[in-house]
């Protein structure tokens, strides 16, 4: 058993070697994105330690399962040998993973402290869920619009060549700026959805007549896209999320911009989707 | 012991599928009667009517067989079993519904009306709302109107006596079973029945004074929801039992089940005993607390 | 006291024609019936998995509308879990647990066929809501509210088929309980039970606990739509958030209920073939125990993202990871089972093998998934469903697929094609994993579940795993063909059919007479 658990501990240190967040960072469309938060960057980090956890436990589990297959199958002549009970062995493999577990929870329960603390906000924006499109609303600064789809029907079924962010486009991005914490205020108009950005790490649930609190504290400028993650009907697959970090400085000039055509876009208000 | 010292295993029985029609005739109509289809209320109607042919049919094979020494004590263990795990499956129905009730009062309101989680909800989404239990239980938007509370002392508390009383006359009746008094058993059985009745009674006229004088309907937000479910289902179940021992005291009078043989007798009093048990906690939960 | 079967109609066979299996109070025939049902529903299921599949296999819409894809979603979903695992479970359980506790036949064999004649009425009514108005369902098998309230016509018959379902399955756990807490033969104590009849013990338990909470929320869901009740309308004083409660306090019981017979099927099979008796069944018997026990207090795993506090997130959390103790245990002992054995690898053990190795992977991510800070990024995406796929195809599908090798023989007295079954074997194992593996992936980069086009950077993986689905789907074309043709002739099975296997059904004829064990054996 020790030596299976050394096995399984040069194994994890390895990997952890080889598998450097940079390294890892290429690896992204078939990993969870590193993302641009210091949260995010926890979250990958805990995903990254719980999976290779996993993989050494695997690795150890079947290899000696392997090891059996070959050698103790009746083909080779191998005669069974008739011991059903062990009580050091299975209390040794009830301890065992009790206590990755607990090696695994430590970590989880930090990073989930640090996700939940929503206090000391620099901005607030409450966001709204509708069937399908999302309504922002920058609660200091008197802006609001509302965010929908804007991939044509068109390529959607196929009549013309689809677009590089293919049904990750909105007509009106949520503007934010870089090194501010925003909270969210994160709720619903009619039935449940989820705003989620995976580049942010956010993800929470709008659900109507309660509103969720959530935060965020982007890093770098750039344009972040997710998507509604919980099912809210037809069109659920069609109501993207793209998020536009911009430089504090550029923030405020978009905030300004925004604010003179205010009442221009509220006259307007979005109906329906784009398909 | 006269009984068979076999296992008994009927051979084939027609009942099963007829209940099934039934059951599905039942529900469709229900179904289509819920979407104004208007085949629905004929259809459900004579899902029912079948339904209650299998229950004669069904339970008075049961009946006949039992009589006829077809069952050994076996049988009647697994007729223990069976009842005993029934009646556990019926108490996990009713926890749904508490369970709804609890966490109702103890996390949606609060959190409409403000407190830990739910500052920002109440804030932005239902400004002056204030949760109090039961005045402003059907929620921020009032939903159903202003009502009245039901109290705990009028007839509610009636009614727990006479489910408690009732309780203490079943196992008097019992007594007499078991120690083959006939006349113990009937009178005890009437009484329950009487009582099981009363019960029922008394909880159509509570409904009839919730709708009528204290505006307390299905739709009074959860208040109501709550309410009606919980009380509602609870009755039902009062009655089936009530139904059980009135045909439990026909079986007596018919003089079916001697001091050491009567399954059935028990397994009608252990229902009972449960719409009881089921009863003390919604007094608590819903009219007292 | 002997307990010799009785038989009113004073002949011992069957009944001949139709009346035989509508009527039948017997124990396997019943059994049977199950069998092929869950079997015709696995077709049914897997033909909506595939119409799922074909729309997703590139990005655009090219089949099927939108909504009418989330029916699919819905309906396969309902149908696989509640028309196939679960039948198929108690299908095994009805023919086998009489068997193996020597007693004569289910406590209460009347209630068992209600049983078993419920569920083809009630999917009868969930399959006709695919021509209501209004469509099927299409909010998910989770049903949440408000979603769910906005289906049409088909919202009371959804709900009603549950109710049937649920009633089925109450009956069907009852009548196991009181099999096995009463028809054991005399010196058959608790702990000498097969572990099937352990595992099937626990689970019939836990069905008898959560099936009817699932009863009560769906009846409040009815309630809000159609009587004006306010359990899930926060604007009446409830809680969308009170369903997914109610939900899941039924539904991650439910998953072990998907899985615990498994686990017994397993622990039966391995001894066999490794001709070496199971390690550890004093703790595997505990093991299933706290399993089940833990199972009803991890439930807000599925719900990290509607806004719990904090604690109850970290409950939840330590609670779920809790449960990888018991199945290591599980997992553990069935590969000490192994060690030094003499194996034989016929097809029941290759799926068993199969079913440790990819349920544990499966077991893995779940492990994962219950991290919650991870869990905000893996929730609703394709992760989960690799995640529950690779329990419930390798796993549950897969243990079923081992039993049905295992006893078919006996059920059958005929040898199946061992050269077939093993290409099924094979078939299966490598389709399985293209399918579901690269969900993984999927999921990982952001692709959220239950939607019917994506983004063009998941077009690889969902190619691939579209391939794979319809690949599987092929190989269980062969399955069908082999039970087809062992049932209807083959090769002669001996009594014992496995010369590793041991227990009181293989102490009986191949196949068994229609009533076993009027004269109840002596367990030593
Ligand atoms: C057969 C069914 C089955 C089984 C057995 C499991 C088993 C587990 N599941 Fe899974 N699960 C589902 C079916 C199942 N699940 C379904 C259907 C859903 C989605 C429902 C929906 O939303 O539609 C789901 C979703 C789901 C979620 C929600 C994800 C989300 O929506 O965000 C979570 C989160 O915690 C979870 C966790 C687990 C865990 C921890 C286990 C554990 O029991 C696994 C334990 C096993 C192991 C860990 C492997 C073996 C152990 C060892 C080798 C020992 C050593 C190991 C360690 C110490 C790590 N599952
Ligand atoms: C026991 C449960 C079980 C089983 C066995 C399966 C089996 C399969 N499942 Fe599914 N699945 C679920 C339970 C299960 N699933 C659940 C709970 C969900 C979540 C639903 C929700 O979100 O609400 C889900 C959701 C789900 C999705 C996500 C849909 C979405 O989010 O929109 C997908 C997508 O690929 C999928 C695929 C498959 C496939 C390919 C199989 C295959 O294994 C099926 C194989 C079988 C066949 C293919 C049929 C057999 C063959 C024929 C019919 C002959 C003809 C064949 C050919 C011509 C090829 N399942
Ligand atoms: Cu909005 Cu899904
Ligand atoms: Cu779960």
């Amino acid at each position: 058993m020790t030596a299976q658990l050394m096995t399984a501990a040069r194994w994890l240190a390895g990997a952890a070697a080889a598998f450097s967040p940079a390294a890892l960072a290429q690896l992204q469309p078939y990993n969870m994105p590193v993302g641009v938060t210091d949260i995010s960057r926890e979250v990958f980090g805990l995903h990254m330690l719980i999976f290779w956890i996993c993989v050494a436990i695997g690795v150890v589990v079947f290899g000696v399962m392997l090891v059996s297959l070959v050698r103790h199958r009746k083909s080779r002549g191998h005669e069974a040998r008739q011991f059903h009970d062990s009580t050091a062995a299975e209390i040794a493999w009830t301890v065992v993973p009790f206590l990755i577990l607990v090696a695994m929870a430590v970590p989880a329960t930090q990073v989930l402290i640090k996700m939940e603390d929503t206090a000391r906000a620099d901005l607030t924006i409450k966001i709204t869920g509708y069937q399908w499109l999302w309504h922002y609303e920058y609660l200091e600064q008197d802006i609001d619009f509302y965010s929908a789809l804007s991939t044509p029907r068109e390529q959607i079924y196929g009549l013309q060549a689809k677009g590089e962010n293919y049904l990750l486009e909105v007509d009106n991005e949520l503007v934010l700026p870089t090194n501010r914490k925003v909270r969210f205020l994160i709720t619903s108009n009619d039935v449940l959805h989820a705003w989620w950005v995976p580049d942010l790490a956010v993800k929470k649930d709008a659900i109507p007549g309660f509103i969720n609190e959530s935060w965020t504290e982007i890093e770098e400028p750039g344009v972040y896209r997710g998507q509604c993650a919980e099912l809210c009907g037809r069109d659920h697959g069609f109501m993207p999320v793209v998020v536009r970090a911009v430089a504090p400085d550029e923030y405020e000039r978009w905030v300004a911009g925004k604010q003179a055509e205010q009442p221009v876009a509220a006259a307007q208000p979005a109906t329906g989707s784009s398909n | 012991m006269t009984a068979q010292t076999q296992y008994y295993v009927p051979h084939g029985s027609h009942w099963p599928i007829v209940g099934s029609v039934a059951l599905f005739m039942t529900f469709v109509g229900l179904s289509a009667m819920l979407n104004e289809a208007s085949f629905g209320l004929p259809l459900m109607g004579a899902g029912i009517a079948i339904l209650l042919v299998m229950m004669f049919g069904w339970f008075g094979t049961v009946v006949r067989e039992s009589e006829a020494n077809a069952y050994n004590d076996q049988v009647d263990r697994s007729f223990r079993w069976g009842m005993f795990w029934f009646i556990f499956s019926e108490v996990m129905f009713f926890a749904a519904f508490f369970g709804a009730l609890f966490y109702a009062r103890t996390f949606s309101l609060p959190w409409l009306g403000g407190e830990g989680d739910g500052a920002a909800t109440n804030m932005y989404l239902w400004p002056g709302f204030e949760a109090l239990w039961p005045s402003n239980a059907n929620g921020p938007s009032q939903i159903g109107g202003e009502f009245r509370q039901m109290g705990a002392w009028g007839i509610p508390a009636i009614n727990t006596l006479i489910l408690l009383t009732s309780g203490v006359t079943v196992t008097w009746a019992h007594h007499g079973l078991r120690a083959n008094r006939r006349a113990t058993l009937i009178f005890g059985l009437f009484l329950t029945v009487a009582l099981g009745l009363v019960f029922v009674g008394l909880q159509a006229y509570e409904y009839i004074h919730a709708y009528t004088d204290l505006n307390l309907t299905l739709g009074a937000g959860i208040y109501g929801s709550t309410f009606f479910m919980l009380t509602g289902f609870h009755g039902l179940h009062v009655t089936i039992g009530a139904i059980m021992l009135i045909v439990i005291l026909a079986r007596s009078i018919a003089g079916h089940f001697t001091p050491d043989r009567h399954f059935a007798f028990e397994a009608a009093a252990w229902y009972w005993h449960f719409v009881d048990v089921v009863w003390l906690g919604l007094f608590f939960f819903v009219y007292w607390l | 006291m002997s307990a010799v079967m009785v038989d009113d109609h004073h002949h011992d066979g069957p009944d001949s024609g139709i009346k035989r299996w509508i009527c039948t109070t017997n124990h396997k025939d019943i059994g049977t019936l199950y069998l092929w049902f869950a079997m015709i529903m696995f077709f049914l299921g897997g033909l909506m998995a595939l119409v799922v599949r074909a729309e997703l296999f590139q990005p655009g819409l090219q089949f099927v509308d939108p909504q009418f894809f989330n029916s699919m979603t819905t309906m396969h979903a309902l149908l696989m879990i509640f028309g196939v695992v679960m039948p198929a479970f108690t299908g095994l359980a009805n023919w086998l647990i009489p068997m193996m506790v020597g007693g004569t036949d289910m406590a209460l064999p009347r209630l068992n066929n209600w049983s078993f004649w419920l569920l083809p009425f009630a999917f009868t009514m969930l399959l006709a809501t695919l021509f209501v108005p209004g469509g099927a369902p299409a909010g998910g098998w989770t049903l949440y509210p408000p979603l769910t309230l906005q289906t049409g016509a088909a919202l009371p018959l959804l709900i009603f088929a549950i109710h049937l379902m649920g009633m089925s399955s109450i009956m069907g756990a009852i009548n196991v309980i009181a099999t096995i807490l009463n028809m054991r033969a005399p010196g058959m104590t608790l702990m000498k039970m097969p572990m099937f009849v352990w595992t099937w013990l626990i689970t019939a338990y836990l069905l008898i606990a959560v099936m009817p909470v699932l009863a009560g929320g769906v009846t409040m869901l009815l309630t809000d739509k159609y009587f004006g009740t306010s359990f899930f309308n926060a604007a009446g004083g409830g809680d969308p958030v009170m369903f997914q409660h109610i939900f899941w306090f039924f539904g991650h019981p439910e998953v072990y209920i998907l899985i615990l017979p498994s686990f017994g099927v397993i622990s039966m099979i391995l001894p066999t073939f490794a001709r070496k008796p199971l390690f550890g069944y004093n703790s595997m018997v505990y093991a299933t125990a706290s399993i089940a026990f833990l199972s009803f207090v991890v439930w807000a795993h599925h719900m990290f993202t509607v806004g719990m506090p904090l604690a109850a997130q970290l409950f939840f959390m330590l609670s779920t990871m809790l449960i990888a103790v018991p199945t290591g245990v599980k997992v553990f002992n069935w590969v000490a089972t192994m060690w030094r054995g003499s194996m034989t690898f016929e097809t029941p053990m290759l799926f068993a093998i199969g079913f440790i190795v990819l349920f544990t992977i499966g077991g893995f991510s779940g492990l994962m998934l219950a991290i919650v800070p991870a869990d905000y990024q893996y929730h609703d995406t394709y992760f989960v469903v690799a995640h529950f796929h690779y329990v419930l195809v390798p796993g549950s599908i897969f243990a079923i697929m081992a039993a049905v090798y295992y006893w078919l023989p006996k059920w059958t007295g005929h040898l199946y094609n061992e050269t077939l079954g093993k290409w099924h074997f094979w078939l299966s194992t490598i389709f399985v994993n293209l399918t579901f593996f690269p969900m993984h992936f999927t999921g990982l980069a952001g692709m959220p579940r239950r939607i019917p086009d994506y983004a063009l950077q998941f077009t690889d993986y969902n190619m691939l795993a579209s391939i794979g689905a319809f690949g599987f789907g092929l190989a269980q074309l062969l399955f069908l063909y082999i039970v087809v043709a062992t049932v209807r002739g083959g090769e002669r099975a001996t009594d014992r059919v496995w010369d590793g296997a041991d227990g009181l059904e293989w102490t009986l004829p191949s196949p068994p007479p229609y009533h076993t064990f009027t004269t109840p054996p002596q367990i030593r």
